[in-house]
C-alpha cells in the first residue's frame, strides 16, 4: 500500500477515534487539560509503534506457520501489557524526567483498545478481509503455507505511528475544546460527559469532510 | 444469597449503576455498533456472556491472584473467553460475525469487564459475581440497543433490519457525528430521568419515616 496514501488516511479519513471509535475511553477521560492530552497521546502513539513492530513478525512467523492463528488475541494482549511493563520500566530507569511526565499514562495504555485495535486490524486475521490484501506463499518451518497480509511490515510500523498521531491529534483537540467549555454555562443536565461528546460530535462532523475528499 | 442482596446487585447493574449511561464505560462499541439493533443484541450478548464467565472464574481465583499481577491474570481470563466467544461465532454466526468485525476482539479491553473484574469480582463470592456479570451486561445490551433503535430508525428508516419508512433516512444519525450526539443525548435525558425519579424515592422515604415517627408518638401518647 502506498505510504502516502496510510498517512492521510491514519491522521484524518480513517482517524482511529472520529471515525471508527476506537479509543474512546482515553479520548473522553483523559482530555481535561492540553498538557495531560499531549502525555497521553505520546505514550499511546509509542506502545502502538512497538506493539507493531513486535506483533507483525509474531504473527507472520510464529503464530500463522504454526497454525495458531487463533490464539492472536491472546498473544497481542500479553504482548501489549508486557511491552507497558517493560516501557514503563526503562523510562524509570533511564530518563525519570520522561517518567514523571508519562509514567501515569501508561499503565492505561494496556486496556486502551485502540492498541490492540491497530494490532488486530494492521496484523491480525481481521486484516484479511480487507481489500489490496496481498497473497504470498511461503515455506516456513518446512510447511508450505498460505499467507495474507494487508501490510508489508514497514507499512505496518509506520501505520502504526500514524494511527497513534492521528489520536494525539484528535485528543489534543478535544483538550483544546474542553478547556474553553470549561468556562461555559451549561444546562446541568449536559454537564461533564454530556458536553464532552458534544464536542466531539463537531469535531467528527469536520473530520467526516476528510472521508468525501 | 439473600432476596436482597439479588435485588441490590440487578439494580445496581440495570439502572444504578448502568454501565452505559452511569458510568461511561464500554464507549467504543457504544458509538460504533449503534447504526443497528440486531448487531447491539449481538454484541450484547457476546459481552454478557464474557462477563458472566470471567467474572465466575476470577470471583473463584480472588484469593490465589496475586495483588500486583492481577490485571494480567485477569486479562488472559477475559481474552481466553473472549476466543471462545469468537471462535463460535466464526463458526455458527458468520453473518454477525462480519458485522462485529473488529469489535469481537477487542471486548478483551473493554473497560466494563476488567472494571467489574477489578472492582466487584475479586472481592465478592462466586455467586454474586456470577449475578452481577449477568445484570452488567443486561444493562449495556438494554442501553445499547436503546440507543441503536433510535440510530437506526433516524439514520435509515429501519428497525431490526425491517424497513419502516421507504426512502426516509436521515444521513446524519448513521454516520460517526450522529454517534456521538446520540449517547450525549441519551446520557443527558437518562441521568435526568434518574436523578428525577432518585428524589422522589427519597421524598417518599422520608415522608413515610415521618409518618411512622408519627404513628409510634401517637400510640406512645
Amino acid at each position: 500500500m502506498d505510504i502516502f496514501a496510510i498517512i492521510v488516511a491514519a491522521l484524518f479519513a480513517d482517524n482511529f477515534v472520529l471515525s471508527r471509535f476506537l479509543g474512546i475511553c482515553p479520548f473522553l477521560g483523559v482530555s481535561k487539560k492540553v498538557n495531560s492530552a499531549v502525555g497521553m497521546g505520546i505514550a499511546v502513539t509509542a506502545v502502538m509503534v512497538i506493539t507493531c513492530a513486535v506483533c507483525y513478525p509474531l504473527y507472520v512467523y510464529l503464530l500463522v506457520p504454526l497454525g495458531l492463528e487463533y490464539l492472536e488475541i491472546l498473544v497481542f494482549i500479553l504482548v501489549i501489557a508486557s511491552l507497558v511493563q517493560i516501557l514503563e520500566m526503562v523510562l524509570k530507569k533511564f530518563s525519570p524526567g520522561l517518567y514523571s511526565a508519562m509514567g501515569i499514562y501508561l499503565p492505561l495504555v494496556t486496556t486502551n483498545c485502540a492498541i490492540l485495535g491497530v494490532a488486530e486490524l494492521v496484523i491480525g486475521t481481521v486484516a484479511e478481509n480487507t481489500e489490496g490484501a496481498f497473497h504470498m506463499v511461503d515455506v516456513i518451518f518446512g510447511h508450505r503455507v498460505n499467507m495474507w497480509y494487508a501490510y508489508s511490515y514497514g507499512s505496518a510500523v509506520v501505520s502504526g505511528l500514524f494511527y497513534g498521531i492521528g489520536f494525539t491529534l484528535a485528543i489534543v483537540l478535544l483538550a483544546g475544546l474542553r478547556q474553553k467549555a470549561d468556562k461555559l454555562h451549561v444546562a446541568k443536565a449536559l454537564k461533564g460527559f454530556p458536553i464532552t461528546m458534544l464536542a466531539a460530535c463537531f469535531m467528527a462532523m469536520a473530520f467526516y469532510v476528510f472521508t468525501l475528499v | 444469597m439473600k432476596l436482597q442482596r439479588f435485588k441490590e446487585i440487578a439494580l445496581d447493574g440495570t439502572v444504578r449503576q448502568n454501565p452505559t449511561f452511569r458510568l461511561v464505560l464500554g464507549t467504543c462499541p457504544t458509538l460504533a455498533l449503534t447504526t443497528a439493533a440486531i448487531s447491539c443484541l449481538g454484541m450484547g450478548a457476546a459481552v454478557t456472556f464474557v462477563l458472566i464467565c470471567s467474572n465466575i472464574i476470577i470471583s473463584l481465583l480472588r484469593n490465589i491472584i496475586p495483588d500486583k499481577v492481577r490485571i494480567p491474570c485477569f486479562i488472559v481470563i477475559i481474552a481466553t473467553f473472549v476466543t471462545l466467544v469468537r471462535m463460535f461465532m466464526e463458526a455458527f454466526l458468520p453473518d454477525l460475525y462480519d458485522v462485529l468485525g473488529l469489535f469481537l476482539p477487542l471486548i478483551v479491553v473493554n473497560c466494563i469487564i476488567l472494571g467489574r473484574a477489578e472492582s466487584f469480582a475479586s472481592h465478592n463470592p462466586v455467586l454474586d459475581s456470577a449475578c452481577d456479570g449477568l445484570f452488567m451486561g443486561l444493562g449495556f445490551t438494554c442501553a445499547i440497543t436503546l440507543m441503536a433503535i433510535v440510530r437506526e430508525v433516524l439514520g435509515s428508516g429501519k428497525l431490526f433490519g425491517i424497513t419502516l419508512w421507504e426512502g426516509f433516512s436521515i444521513a446524519f444519525f448513521a454516520n460517526q457525528a450522529g454517534a456521538f450526539l446520540t449517547f450525549a443525548l441519551f446520557i443527558a435525558i437518562f441521568n435526568v430521568c434518574y436523578n428525577a425519579v432518585e428524589r422522589k424515592l427519597k421524598h417518599r422515604a422520608a415522608h413515610k419515616a415521618v409518618e411512622a415517627e408519627n404513628k409510634a408518638a401517637a400510640e406512645e401518647a
